[in-house]
């Protein structure tokens, strides 16, 4: 009895974590439907039978003159933030070495220092980056995305980057270095191998934020090198109809990021508590 | 004598490149963090003191705390800040507390778990823009919306959720957004614990709501103090669903589209706008050391 009624009760719980799920999930699975549908069909009471249709999504991907077109945007993307991601690798992997592995004196209040730097809201600093901005003739170029998405995204890689890098047990470097590996040996044969999963965790999360970002890229390049987030909201108009073509042109900005969150999803748990936590 | 001294300075010397060797790996991160972050910031606390409007150009006078004072008496700022306030401490903890609850109901076998996390955690992947473009124009939408229909068909009459509560509409999408991101947070804190504690208390006959209360809930501090302080770093920032749900406007306008509104967004009051910015610098200020003693918690004990 006793059993039983424990059983009824779990499964009880999981049928209600189930209908949270689905209710959670439920915005981005009508996102996706509706950009299957003919406008008709999505400007209208909820649907779920209709026949679908591939249209829209050739719709907001072909090119029309003089307007941000999808591979335009997608291609400049695609650049800024690979680039600043690799950027904050570059700078982020040297300063965690260190902080944790040879840390300097006042590690802790460098980490604080970097870490402080992102509760300065990017507000207050974006009529100075306009200014500066306008005089170097970087509005509206690809470069000035790629500088600021790095240094948005840098406090977090150290932060981050620190913690995996004081995982590596420091009786592995010291027998490396007795067995007579150089610094470069050390790093490739030792440290590299141990923080690589965290490596890839914490340059997901800045694909993520940089790709997801909308302040600065609407602010400093509205016009050419635009990126996604704007060629979505470009995508809404005054006139008629365009709920179906929104939803299209949101499943292709949102595809890319989704996908790598769900491939990577036990390891972003982990790099993101363990990277403050540990 | 004299022997010993040289000794002495070359030990210091050594010691002394031995420092810098340290120290070099994290000069090139520091200098770009201090030149791209600090260098706008005093330029902005420069043009703070300043009246300056630059559509149409007009030069630059200075003109002291002209524009703190005029701040002050702004009811439109005083609105924003409190927009601010409201839209970030809500939340910050209707995400909280839902991402704990989902947290709980996730860490336990079931059919399906690891599907059901993933479609948890699917809404912190979507780029905020579209989140909320979805939710305005298929969501909360009076004519067009799930939720519109939902009402109808239970006979209620349909509501325009967005012009008549615009911060809630808001609120909702953020709470969406950030619940699954807390709940990841708490999941590795429940997955972290101490099995022995939790062990020895099971022993000890406790109750499971003793246990929750008194094992699991101390031991998940420093994960949901973690949750609040990133929360709220990134939502009192908040720009984008401002923009797309509602474009501004009373209830909805924070502090952040209020200085782009009366800077480049139209206004273009350089110097009023930057005044407004450093205002937030300040109040995030007030959070940071806050958020600092939670940090320094958090790394307190951790030997180097």
């Amino acid at each position: 009895m006793e059993v039983g009624k424990k059983r009824a009760v779990s499964f009880l719980l999981g049928l209600l974590s189930w209908a949270v799920a689905l209710v959670f999930f439920f915005p981005i699975f009508w996102m996706v439907l509706n950009g299957f549908k003919e406008e008709i069909d999505a400007n209208t009471d909820p649907k779920l039978v209709f026949d679908p249709t591939f249209d829209r999504f050739d719709e907001v991907t072909s090119q029309t003159q003089g307007l941000l077109g999808f591979r335009e945007a997608f291609m400049n993307s695609v650049w800024a933030v690979s680039i600043s991601t690799i950027l904050v690798l570059v700078l982020a992997v040297p300063a965690a070495y260190a902080l944790a592995i040879r840390p300097v004196a006042k590690w802790r209040d460098v980490l604080f220092f970097f870490i402080s730097t992102k509760f300065l809201p990017v507000v207050a600093a974006i009529l100075p980056l306009w200014i500066i901005a306008r005089e170097l003739d970087l509005l509206n170029t690809r470069l000035v995305l790629i500088i600021l998405y790095t240094a948005m995204n840098l406090p977090l890689a150290v932060w981050m980057l620190r913690s995996f890098f004081s995982e590596v047990p420091k009786e592995l470097i010291e027998a490396a270095q007795i067995d007579g590996a150089k610094l470069r040996g050390q790093i490739t044969s030792v440290i590299l191998p141990i923080v690589a999963p965290g490596l890839a965790a914490t340059a997901l999360l800045c694909v993520i934020f940089a790709w997801n970002e909308f302040f600065l890229a609407v602010q400093l390049n509205p016009v050419d090198g635009s990126t996604i987030p704007i060629w979505v909201t470009s995508n809404v108009s005054t006139r008629g109809n365009f709920l179906a073509k929104l939803s299209a042109a949101s499943t292709l900005a949102t595809l890319p990021v989704v996908l790598a969150g769900w491939l990577a999803q036990k390891r972003m748990i982990r790099g993101l508590s363990m990277g403050a936590i540990k | 004598m004299s022997q010993q001294t040289d000794r002495a300075e070359q030990v210091k010397r050594l010691q002394r490149r031995e420092g810098w060797r340290r120290r070099l790996p994290l000069v090139p991160a520091l200098v770009f963090t201090i030149v791209v972050t600090q260098v706008p910031f005093i330029l902005s606390l420069w043009y703070s003191l300043t009246e300056w409007k630059i559509v149409p150009p007009e030069p630059r006078t200075f003109i002291g705390f002209g524009n703190y004072v005029d701040l002050l008496d702004n009811r439109f700022f005083r609105e924003a800040v409190w927009t601010s306030v409201w839209m970030t401490v809500s939340a910050v903890l209707l995400s909280l507390l839902l991402g704990t609850l989902l947290a709980i109901l996730l860490d336990r076998k079931f059919f399906g778990q690891g599907f059901v996390r993933t479609l948890l955690i699917t809404p912190f992947l979507i780029m905020p823009v579209v989140a909320g473009l979805v939710w305005k124009t298929q969501v909360f939408n009076s004519s067009f919306g799930v939720l519109n229909w939902l009402l109808d068909s239970l006979w209620f009459e349909r509501i325009e959720f967005v012009t008549r509560w615009p911060l809630w509409s808001i609120v909702s999408v953020l709470v969406w957004q950030w619940t699954p991101f807390m709940m990841l947070i708490v999941l590795a804190g429940l997955q972290g614990q101490d099995q022995s504690v939790l062990e020895a208390a099971r022993v000890d006959g406790a109750s499971s709501r003793a246990m929750f209360f008194q094992v699991t809930l101390p031991q998940l501090r420093p994960y949901l103090e973690l949750g609040i302080l990133l929360g709220s770093i990134y939502l009192i920032q908040v720009f984008d669903y401002v923009d797309v749900i509602t474009g501004g406007g009373p209830d909805s306008t924070n502090v952040p589209y209020f200085v782009f509104q009366r800077s480049i967004g139209g206004g273009w009051q350089f110097g009023q706008a930057s005044a407004y910015s450093i205002v937030v610098v300040i109040a995030s200020i007030v959070i940071a050391t806050f958020g600092l003693r939670v940090l320094s918690n958090l790394l307190e004990g951790e030997k180097p």
